[in-house]
């Protein structure tokens, strides 16, 4: 487990460069000086040991849907400061700093997307927007993401990247976690398919909620996941924790997550997935000859 | 009373409390006639109560919540009902005893009751995590609340929670996956399901037993995203444990703050001073809440009952839209 402390070692210095702009980058991974646009080429996965680096939202609309097209919906909901928030920096001046930052009004983009030709409602996270905390905004559009695949009867897939439950909007932020898994309920009732994929880091509110909810879950290599943030964990048990705790390879070892998958391989995976799940007594409107086109997908017989 | 088993704020009144007890004793034993003067201390002692108790602040409401003495889910549970039979186990991995639960009778109700047990002695608290469950005690929850269903009994639930446990075990048996499914499947629980927060309700490890139809909490009850040490060691830092207070103004934890955010219905009012003066009227003050939120509750046909506790869910939260985006 020796790769995964040098990952994390990596990451902690990836964050103050979101994209490196550089020609060269240095892996976060193995250390390896990479040529950028080999990376960029390679979905900003290290060609020789595969640490995944942090990549945005629009990275992977790019990845997962067809022509890298969304059509998004509820753009503009924006949060508030129901609580009149105070600390050093007000909530308000948080929000729009990150609005400046990343072009969005909060952390989560959503919409309706194809993946290999089958519509599907899309949301996916942006961490570089306050750690893609879920507040009421990220809950509502998630919420929302769902009831759009209810009312469309077409599959969900919800892309996850996120520190958890936005504290600044306190007991509201909470009930989020309670809002869309209720609606999660409903849509399973409903038979329709829900593809989680959980991507470095997924933890706490949302790890406790709709992320581990999935009809099937899957987790890119050496993503932070878990509930209890690392830290709150060594100063309640007073011990270390082991290597490799909490990552993604542990999650799949304790029996959480179906799969581990490559970002590279996301797109198929989910697309082949989707080929079981939308079956005969699923809730989806399946439109003609799309099986025919799956069965042209390519066999992942890798463990 | 034991050193500790008092707050800073509630001293004064203890003291005053002692005194008049001290003096009541003493005209006892030596016939002395001293009603006049105990009479005058005990007028002393209500202003002093009002004061002291009239207007807390949000930090001393955490503080009693988290009152050594204050009654705890097995107190309430043992006024409230009769013939409680507490079930254990999850069917899968444990039994985690910081949630107690099992039918019992609530008036002329057999219900399923759960609540979380901090535990008063130091072997219970550790027995018990301190009241902070592991995933064995949100399935053992499941487990029960799923039981109440099957055979069509309202379902009764008392949060007092530090929080869900953080802990390696907790992680490795899916902590994260064991509070997202109750979330889901608490959800269309075909019964009444009324939840009470007693004392702490911390993030996850609260929420993880609290969806339901009828959300009530107790006067000095907090609940909140997360705790206000949590709170303030992420906003302060090194300096977080002096700013726990302030932090707790910040998360705007407090019941009243709760109906204002549109999360709780109710309040339930305390003893003066708060549940720990008087467990006895703070439990009948319990009981009278939950039997009228059953009598109403269970009027409502199945469909109506869960289209109802949708629409609480589904409308929680505060947003704007803004089209420059
Ligand atoms: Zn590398």
């Amino acid at each position: 487990m020796e790769w995964f402390r040098k990952a994390r070692a990596g990451l902690a210095r990836q964050e103050k460069r979101e994209i490196p702009d550089g020609l060269w980058t240095k892996c976060g991974g193995c250390g390896e000086i990479i040529y950028a646009r080999e990376l960029e080429r390679r979905s900003w996965v290290c060609p020789s040991c595969e640490f995944h680096f942090r990549i945005g939202h629009q990275d992977y609309i790019r990845l997962i849907l067809d022509d890298g097209a969304l059509e998004e919906y509820d753009r503009g909901l924006v949060s508030q400061d129901p609580l009149q928030f105070k600390d050093k920096k007000k909530y308000p001046e948080r929000i729009t700093a990150a609005q400046q930052k990343t072009g969005l009004a909060d952390a989560v983009v959503c919409g309706i997307g194809k993946i290999e030709q089958r519509p599907v409602s899309f949301s996916v996270m942006e961490f570089a927007f306050v750690g893609g905390s879920m507040g009421s905004v990220v809950g509502e559009k998630i919420a929302r993401s769902i009831e759009r695949a209810m009312t469309r009867r077409i599959p969900l897939v919800i892309v996850c990247c996120s520190g958890g439950a936005r504290m600044q909007e306190g007991i509201l932020s909470l009930m989020q976690m309670a809002k869309t898994s209720y609606l999660l309920a409903e849509l399973a009732e409903m038979h329709i398919p829900y593809i989680t994929v959980l991507t470095n880091p997924t933890t706490a509110g949302v790890m406790a909620s709709y992320a581990s909810l999935g009809d099937v879950i899957v987790a890119e290599p050496g993503a932070q996941l878990g509930f209890a943030g690392p830290r709150v964990i060594r100063e309640t048990i007073r011990q270390e924790l082991p290597p490799g705790f909490q990552s993604s390879e542990f999650f799949l070892e304790h029996g959480f997550l179906d799969r581990i998958v490559k970002r590279t391989e996301l797109k198929s995976t989910i697309a082949n997935l989707f080929q079981f799940l939308c079956g005969p007594t699923s809730g989806v409107n399946d439109p003609e000859g799309l099986r025919v086109k799956h069965q042209e997908l390519e066999t992942d017989t890798a463990e | 009373m034991g050193p500790g088993a008092y707050l800073e704020f509630e001293k004064p009144v203890l003291e005053l409390e002692a005194r008049i007890k001290d003096m009541q004793a003493f005209a006892n034993d030596e016939n002395v006639e001293l009603t006049k003067e105990i009479v005058l201390l005990e007028r002393k002692l209500e202003k002093l109560k009002r004061e002291t108790f009239s207007s807390l602040t949000r930090w001393q409401r955490v503080q009693l919540a988290r009152h050594p003495m204050r009654p705890y889910s097995r107190d309430y549970i043992e006024r409230m009902t009769t013939g409680f039979i507490s079930l254990h186990g999850d069917r899968a991995f444990g039994d985690d005893r910081a949630l107690i639960g099992g039918p019992a009778i609530l008036g002329d109700w057999p219900v399923m009751i759960l609540g979380q047990q901090k535990g008063r002695t130091t072997k219970e608290k550790l027995a018990n995590s301190f009241g902070m469950c592991h995933p064995e005690g949100y399935r053992k929850a499941m487990r029960l609340m799923r039981l109440a269903a099957r055979f069509g009994r309202p379902i009764v639930i008392l949060i007092d929670t530090p929080g869900a446990f953080p802990g390696i075990g907790a992680e490795e048996r899916g902590q994260a996956e064991a509070i997202a499914r109750n979330l889901r499947d608490m959800a269309l629980l075909p019964v009444p399901v009324v939840i009470a927060i007693i004392g702490e309700g911390a993030s996850g490890g609260a929420l993880g037993i609290g969806v339901g139809d009828r959300i009530v909490m107790m006067e000095n009850a907090w609940y909140s995203v997360i705790s206000p040490e949590g709170c303030a060691a992420i906003l302060w830092r090194e300096a977080g444990a002096q700013n726990a207070p302030r932090a707790a103004e910040s998360l705007k934890l407090a019941a009243d703050d709760l109906i204002d955010l549109g999360i709780v219905d109710q309040i339930i009012p305390e003893p003066l001073g708060g549940a720990h003066r008087d467990a006895a009227e703070a439990a009948s003050v319990l009981k009278a809440v939950l039997l009228d939120a059953l009598v109403e509750l269970s009027s409502l046909t199945v469909e109506e009952l869960i289209a109802r506790r949708r629409t609480k869910f589904r409308q929680m939260g505060v947003y704007a839209e803004d089209d420059t985006f």
